[in-house]
């Protein structure tokens, strides 16, 4: 702001096309993009001198990925852990939403059933595991029911939530309107409770993946889960990096994916939550 | 035709305070009449149950005694004979103006190019027809009680009924917002009932004004100023006005135990 200042004191006619002497800030992607090159060159430099058994190093990974890729088995790792995680998470928004969103508006199902959703999120549901597998099976199957379970909860405690919060008055709103109950749920209260909806299944997504890694641990030793198990018997440290890697940009992929399609379908949500920082 | 009745109309609110249950007289026995095609407003202290009176004529909260009704009906629940202005008012936030008054004509069951058009039918009489495609963020506070205005107009209420409806505007807008009303109730001669805690606002706008204190109608005046009333600058200087204003303003403060 002094710059400002002293430039209209000093030349207040001349020059009106020289640059204000602003400070240039550093763009956030290179700020975070020199945090990881920093965090991986200390890693290259100090992970050289660790036994590789124990630990490695990015240029050992990177070598242990190119020939995972080439051999093709990380390509079907991938796609055989995709497929019960999408599927299992995919159903947990699909029921998880409309439960939450029926508990949250009517009271006799938020006294029946809420007590059920607030104890299968605060549980540890890895307990049960070994049932599932009785159940279920160590296929496909089971796989499914474990990345289902753990992801449901939040969606649907999450929507639940966001129902409780929407403003009475835009309730009144339709109401005033002669809108049917049906309408005001699908038209007043799924809209005003999107934002919540979308942050639970971002949430989710966090559990979905530990999900299948357990999945994949404790049933039938599949997908990336099997690349750790197998090359950690190895020995093998620097491959066993690979798949975690792996889930690490899946979730943060899906994460930043939910985060475009939340902007996609609430648009409104930013405009009225503004969300400049510092 | 557009007459509301309020007959006895009592209610009771019931909250707990400190592990007490205590209750709340917000409406004792009321009873006022809108002739139809008048505009009557309802002033009073905060707490007074203004509000809660509108809101009963809409059907929002039931009554505990009497009934209010609209050309002789009876009102159980909310009605398209009614049309509601909110506080603030409280547009649909993911839609867009023209969706917003789309909105109230799609629950009355108009579809197709007819609800289209009658939405920017009345938008254009809130003198909005350039801003339809913008959602409630995107506009002014004026703009959007405008759309609130237009949303309750065009489902063709019997009566338009209004929640302090310029009270959260600047001075300004809440003027041109006034003048504008007055334009649209002479076009339309619809009935209003309207709640304010604006003096000027009353006397300027009502045909009669409705005191109200303690939940009880303390007096009902008429405001002796002609229609139409085109210029709200020179009604204001006519001594007519400043009589009723201060008529209104000793109703209000005439005893020096009304609770605030």
């Amino acid at each position: 702001m002094t710059d400002i200042a002293d430039k209209h004191s000093t030349n207040s006619a001349a020059a009106p096309d020289a640059e204000p002497a602003e400070r240039r800030q550093m763009p956030r992607w290179a700020i975070t993009f020199s945090s990881v090159v920093g965090l991986l060159v200390l890693w290259e430099i100090f992970g050289r001198d660790v036994n590789p058994v124990f630990g490695s190093y990015p240029s050992a990974i990177a070598v242990a990925f190119w020939e995972l890729l080439v051999s093709g088995q990380l390509w079907s790792a991938l796609l055989e852990s995709l497929q019960p995680f999408l599927a299992g998470y995919l159903l947990a928004i699909v029921v998880g939403v409309p439960v939450g969103l029926v508990i949250g508006r009517f009271r006799v199902a938020e006294a029946g059933l809420g007590i059920y959703v607030t104890a299968g999120y605060a549980m540890p549901l890895v307990a049960l595991v070994p049932l599932l597998i009785l159940w279920l099976g160590l296929g496909f199957k089971v796989k499914v029911a474990v990345v289902f379970l753990m992801s449901l909860f939040p969606i649907c405690i999450n929507t639940w939530l966001g129902v409780t919060a929407v403003p009475k008055t835009l309730i009144e709103v339709g109401k005033s309107f002669v809108a049917p109950d049906l309408v005001i749920l699908r038209r007043i209260i799924l809209p005003a409770t999107l934002p919540y909806i979308m942050a639970g299944i971002r949430l989710a997504v966090g559990r979905a993946v530990v999900a299948m890694v357990i999945a994949e641990f404790f049933t039938t030793i599949s997908g990336l889960g099997a690349v750790i198990i197998n090359s950690a018997n190895n020995f093998d440290t620097a491959t066993m990096f690979v798949p975690i890697f792996i889930l690490m940009l899946m979730a943060v992929g899906l994460n930043s994916l939910i985060g475009f399609i939340e902007h996609k379908v609430a648009p409104w949500q930013a405009e009225i939550a503004g969300r400049d920082r510092e | 035709m557009g007459e509301v009745t309020f007959h006895d109309v009592s209610k009771r609110f019931s909250m707990r305070v400190d592990g007490g249950l205590h209750h709340v007289q917000a409406m004792d026995r009321v009873s006022f009449k809108v002739a139809d095609g008048e505009v009557v407003a309802l002033i009073g202290p905060s707490g007074c149950g203004k509000t809660t009176a509108l809101r009963v004529a809409m059907g929002l909260d039931p009554a505990n005694g009497g009934r209010v009704t609209v050309d002789g009906r009876e009102v159980h629940g909310c009605g398209h004979d009614r049309g509601m202005v909110f506080q603030h008012a409280e547009l649909l936030p993911w839609l867009s103006a023209k969706q917003n008054v789309m909105f109230g004509l799609e629950m009355k069951g108009m579809r197709g190019a007819e609800l289209r058009d009658t939405a920017e039918k009345y938008l254009e009489l809130v003198g909005l027809s350039d801003s339809q495609n913008r959602r409630p963020h995107q506009l002014s506070g004026g703009m959007r009680q405008r759309v609130g205005i237009a949303r309750a107009l065009a489902i063709d209420p019997k009566v338009l009924l209004m929640d302090e409806p310029f009270g959260a505007l600047d001075a300004q807008t809440r003027e041109s917002l006034q003048a504008e009303l007055l334009g649209i109730h002479a076009r339309t001669g619809k009935t209003i009932l309207f709640v304010t805690h604006d003096l000027d606002e009353a006397v300027l706008i009502a045909d009669r004004i409705v005191v109200m204190k303690n939940g009880r109608v303390h007096d009902i005046m008429t405001v002796p100023l002609k229609r139409p009333r085109p210029d709200l600058g020179i009604v204001r200087g006519t001594t007519e006005f400043a009589e009723t204003r201060y008529k209104v303003w000793r109703e209000l403060h005439d005893d020096a135990t009304t609770v605030h």
